[in-house]
């Protein structure tokens, strides 16, 4: 009996040496220098329209009504050296127009300034990938503005692999310094001048995730975040009419603490069918809890050809702060009638449709994939939206 | 002695088996990679906007408002 387990551990413990040895990569790899060029661009762009009739500027009634044009232009440049040492260098400018009719209500002037932004943000990266230590250590720099909304960020990431290239660990850190121009709602406001004082927001994060390859088919990845902000954050221009009638702005408290904690599972279901899971769990110290679970299952209709179709839920409790229209108590610290912090459960519906035409366009600079992906969202207090993006990447192959 | 023998040959059969038939070509397929896909950046972008909760993708990834 003992001989049987004792072999048939022996067994096990050999299929289980045997699947760990099949990503090795030996260390005799000779490198080739190859001088800072380009590797990779992305084109992206996205029309998005929403409607509801809750929003935060006039106090939990109202439309909702916001269409969002988005661009984004990334480039990546690498070099090689003899060392093992990759480095890149990442380029991004991203642009975004929009026109929000609850935003026109700030001050009820109809077509006035409010009821449309552009929205700038690039941001630089650049990294170093040691490929005989298998690490990588990279930093970024950000940069976004809009009419009221300036953000300066940064942040360091590091990542390893080891187990024989099984297991891999990210790990990075990220700071916002923004600034938020303190505009009320128009009967709040105490002088003829709208612009008042710019006030501070800071956002600190940490996030780590461990992957592991279970399998040949088979990854998952375990992420754990940590965010805090300070500051304000509260919107200014939000209205929240209190239980005897008076109206006040959104004030809420000046720190937050989230803590989200994910899991990702992609498995290979068969030759054709793959499944692509994600679940979040969310707390804050402002009393939300979130589930939200994304289901999705890329079918390879061809070699060029996947088809994506996607189902994710979401349901979330509402701060301790949120009251609907006229539900608030006036001498409350803290109170908000924006329905985006509210108790509701939503449901997104979309496609992603997947081409790798690996079309050649110039010397061996070639169109590596093309994307289309629209999604609807539908929210249980009556909002939904639409959103359809597109992306193509270019690539030196 | 003919029981060492088999273990022996499940083993190795066990070893070369799956070093020789395993292969890289679903875990490095670019639909498994465990991240989000660049696309979703904008999905991505509108539910942190339209929902309280948020992170749990790495990291934020750039300021913003998102009042509207």
């Amino acid at each position: 009996m003992l001989k049987f387990k004792l072999s048939t551990l022996f067994v096990l413990f050999s299929i289980l040496v045997s699947s760990a040895q099949f990503i090795v990569v030996s260390d005799s790899i000779k490198y080739k220098k190859k001088t800072l060029s380009f590797d990779e661009a992305n084109l992206l762009t996205s029309v998005y329209y929403q409607d509801g009739n809750h929003s935060g500027v006039t106090g939990g009634i109202g439309t909702e009504s916001l269409f969002d044009n988005s661009n984004i232009f990334d480039v990546k440049f690498v070099s090689q050296s003899i060392t093992g040492k990759k480095k890149a260098i990442g380029m991004e400018i991203g642009v975004d127009f929009y026109t929000s009719a609850s935003s026109d209500n700030i001050d009820f002037r109809k077509s006035s300034a409010s009821s449309q932004d552009v929205r700038f943000y690039p941001s630089l990266s650049y990294s170093v990938e040691n490929q005989i230590k298998k690490q990588t250590l990279g930093a970024k720099a950000s940069f976004s503005s809009e009419y009221d909304y300036k953000s300066v960020g940064g942040g360091l990431q590091y990542a390893k692999t080891f187990n024989k290239g099984m297991t891999d660990i990210q790990g990075s850190i990220n700071g916002f310094y923004d600034s938020y121009l303190l505009i009320l709602p128009i009967e709040l406001r105490t002088s003829g001048n709208k612009r008042y004082s710019s006030t501070p927001r800071r956002s600190f994060d940490g996030s780590l995730s461990i992957s592991h390859i279970m399998s040949e088919r088979v990854q998952l990845s375990l992420i754990m975040d940590l965010a805090y902000q300070s500051g304000l954050l509260s919107t200014p221009f939000h209205r929240v009419y209190a239980n005897d009638g008076s109206l006040l702005r959104e004030i809420l408290p000046s720190t937050r603490l989230k803590t989200p904690l994910g899991l990702r599972v992609n498995a290979f279901v068969t030759e054709k069918l793959l499944l692509r899971t994600f679940y979040r769990y969310f707390q804050d110290d402002w009393g939300m809890v979130a589930h939200t679970v994304q289901v999705e299952a890329p079918i390879k209709v061809s070699s060029k050809l996947s088809l994506s179709p996607s189902i994710r839920y979401h349901q979330q409790s509402g701060i301790d702060y949120f009251e609907p229209y006229q539900m608030a108590s006036p001498t409350a610290e803290f109170r908000s009638s924006d329905y985006d912090l509210s108790n509701f459960k939503s449901y997104t519906v979309g496609m992603n449709v997947r081409i790798l035409p690996f079309k050649q366009l110039y010397k061996s600079y070639s169109i590596a994939a093309i994307e289309i992906r629209p999604s609807y969202y539908h929210r249980s207090d009556g909002m939904s939206a639409g959103i359809i993006a597109a992306h193509i990447q270019f690539k030196k192959m | 002695m003919k029981q060492k023998f088999t273990i022996a040959i499940v083993a190795i059969f066990g070893l070369t088996s799956c070093s020789s038939t395993r292969n890289l070509s679903y875990i490095t397929d670019s639909e498994m990679m465990l991240s989000m896909r660049k696309i979703e950046k904008f999905d991505n972008n509108f539910l942190l906007y339209r929902e309280g909760a948020s992170g749990a993708n790495g990291g934020k990834s750039g300021g913003g408002c998102g009042c509207n």
